[in-house]
């Protein structure tokens, strides 16, 4: 020890506290708060609900239409589940995430929260990492009363070859449903950041879905029409809706076949091949990443008051 | 050890701190005392790393900014009011805390011990008053026997009886020798607060230290102002609440100065007529459940 040192009043009195623990044992404890909050809340509560209720009409109503038997009322379904995946879960997560927040800023529970020695970055992927299971559960819950509903419709078909394809195409379905959620709700998490008010990031929230939703065929079909796009631009304006790909990426997963989405669907097929599959998944992950990793710098930069 | 060396924050142009220096050694405890806009609160969240300033803030040599968890680490924090998961219970909430502290189950369930919550643990927070939502944030603060203690108005939200109540218990757990030598950095515009809990009182007019007194001095100096004013301010708890705007007309037209500030009429009364509002009230068959008397130096404080 060097003189400095001996007479720094610093080093006369340091306190025995513990160690602070690590970034992922911070945000796994943060996640199961999250997520036991989640699963007790109405909200979620009210969206599985819903889900799983139109899920079941749109099942029920698709099989009994073709006879509730072969691909035919596989394919009806899995396109009504598909229409439903991009109305409600997109809402469903963006919402979540819009709440996250700013909720916590409202109740004044954010100053209390971050006054602990955890850092911001664990706080917001702790909550997103609980929120993304809430969510997960929900769906999951809600596709497997679909499934149920199904099955039991094509009882005595379990074992053949097309229901083997059925249960893959639905699980695909599940898949592809949650990336669009975990998406939807980094978004969220992002706007939750930048209001300093839950009902300011939760209109932020409604308004970014209405503009997604609107954007996927009607706003491109406009798009088309009043700039006159080319095909590569149409299909690169396509890709950069989330809701858009989940539509393109489903369809061509259950149809093997992008043609039901006219020339831009074509065009991508044919440009991209097999390979089509890493496109999508590429611009699921950029819409995973790129909002949550903004939301941190803008988290990080923020003063809690 | 606290060092805080020329703080400056800034809302906009507004500067609500301005060049603030000053040290905290183990064991002092310290009172921000000022008004509203003071910047008290403002240095605590400072100090905690909940808002971006100028200058440097250590807590036992580590830079708030650039060691923020190892510095939160070392600090329980008390806030006015509890802001939490109403339906979350007293006990998973202790025992969340004491996770992210890197606490035990068992120390973090005494923890409640220590503050008088024991026999609360399966109630919702929602059911908690808030004298002891309070006494959960006291809890959850020690949790780990951090070697700092900030505590923001802490007793702001309190009823007259809950501030007594939390006062005592606060001034017990700095007397407690058994633990280590704990700072405490508090910020407060209440005499008794002051008295019970201080060694040092940081003055703050506008963001500046205009005084760094003793407690004892400044107790001396505060009850000599005291003693100069003529009047003082009367403060009613009425119940229930929705009478207060009746007794506040009531007590304008028999010529007081009264008005409503959070949660107590005060009514501002010359020596010797102390308790004419009083009478005026209950005449008036309302229902007065606590009062007591606030200083004007402390009343414009607020």
């Amino acid at each position: 020890m060097t003189a400095s040192q001996l007479i720094n009043p610093v080093t006369l009195f340091q306190p025995t506290t513990r160690a602070t623990r690590s970034c992922l044992a911070n945000v796994v404890s943060i996640a199961r708060r999250e997520l036991r909050d989640a699963l007790r809340s109405r909200w979620l509560l009210l969206y599985t609900l819903a889900f799983a209720a139109l899920g079941l009409g749109v099942s029920y109503a698709s099989a009994a239409s073709v006879g509730g038997a072969g691909m035919a009322g596989f394919g009806r379904t899995t396109a009504g589940l598909i229409n439903l995946v991009l109305l409600i879960v997109p809402l469903m997560a963006l919402i979540a995430g819009a709440g996250s927040i700013a909720g916590d800023r409202e109740r004044g529970m954010l100053a209390f929260l971050l006054a602990q020695p955890i850092s911001r970055s664990e706080l917001l992927l702790g909550k997103f990492v609980g929120l993304a299971l809430a969510l997960t559960t929900s769906i999951a819950f809600g596709f497997a009363v679909c499934a149920g509903v199904l099955a039991w419709q094509q009882s005595g078909d379990v074992t053949s070859s097309g229901s083997a394809l059925k249960v893959g195409g639905l699980l695909l379905l599940v898949a592809l449903t949650l990336l669009l959620a975990w998406s939807m709700l980094s978004v969220g998490i992002l706007l939750s950041t930048l209001a300093r008010r839950a009902n300011v990031a939760n209109g932020t929230a409604i308004f970014t879905w209405l503009a997604l939703v609107i954007a996927t065929d009607l706003g491109l079909m406009a798009a088309t029409m009043t700039f006159k796009l080319s095909i590569e631009r149409l299909f690169a304006l396509a890709l950069i809706n989330p809701l858009q790909v989940f539509k393109m990426w489903s369809l061509g997963a259950v149809d093997a076949s992008l043609d039901v989405l006219g020339p831009a669907g074509l065009y991508g097929q044919q440009t991209y091949g097999s390979s089509l599959t890493w496109v999508f998944g590429g611009v699921f992950l950029v819409w995973i990443l790129l909002p949550l990793a903004l939301a941190i710098v803008v988290f990080r930069r923020s003063s809690i008051s | 050890m606290i060092q805080i060396q020329h703080l400056i924050k800034q809302f906009g142009r507004q500067r609500a701190v301005d060049d603030v220096t000053f040290t905290i050694e183990p064991g002092e405890s310290v009172a921000l005392w000022g008004s509203n806009g003071a910047g008290k609160s403002t240095i605590l969240r400072c100090l905690l790393g909940l808002m971006r300033f100028k200058g440097q803030i250590e807590v036992f040599g580590n830079d708030v900014r650039r060691h923020g968890k190892r510095v939160r680490q070392m600090v329980g924090y008390v806030p006015q009011e509890l802001g939490f998961y109403d339906d979350l219970r007293v006990l998973e909430a202790i025992r969340y805390f004491g996770t992210l502290k890197n606490v035990n189950t068992i120390d973090a369930d005494s923890a409640l011990d220590r503050v008088g919550l024991r026999g609360h643990e399966r109630k919702c927070i929602r059911q908690l008053s808030g004298g002891m939502k309070q006494r959960l944030a006291l809890a959850i603060a020690l949790l780990g026997d951090p070697p700092v203690l900030v505590l923001d108005e802490v007793t702001a939200s309190l009823d007259a009886v809950g501030r007594r109540e939390f006062i005592h218990l606060l001034a017990s757990l700095v007397a407690d020798q058994s633990v280590q030598r704990r700072s405490i950095l508090f910020a407060s515009h209440r005499v008794e607060e002051i008295d019970a809990l201080a060694t040092r009182v940081l003055r703050l007019e506008r963001g500046k230290v205009i005084v760094d007194q003793s407690a004892l001095s400044f107790s001396t100096m505060i009850r000599a102002e005291e003693s100069e004013s003529i009047k003082s301010l009367l403060r009613l708890f009425i119940e229930p609440r929705a009478d207060s705007s009746r007794a506040i007309t009531l007590l304008q037209s028999s010529g007081f100065d009264a008005r409503m500030n959070g949660r107590g009429v005060y009514v501002a009364v010359e020596h010797g007529q102390r308790g004419v509002p009083l009478r005026l009230l209950a005449d008036a068959g309302m229902r007065i459940d606590d009062f007591e008397f606030v200083t004007h130096a402390e009343e414009d404080r607020k």
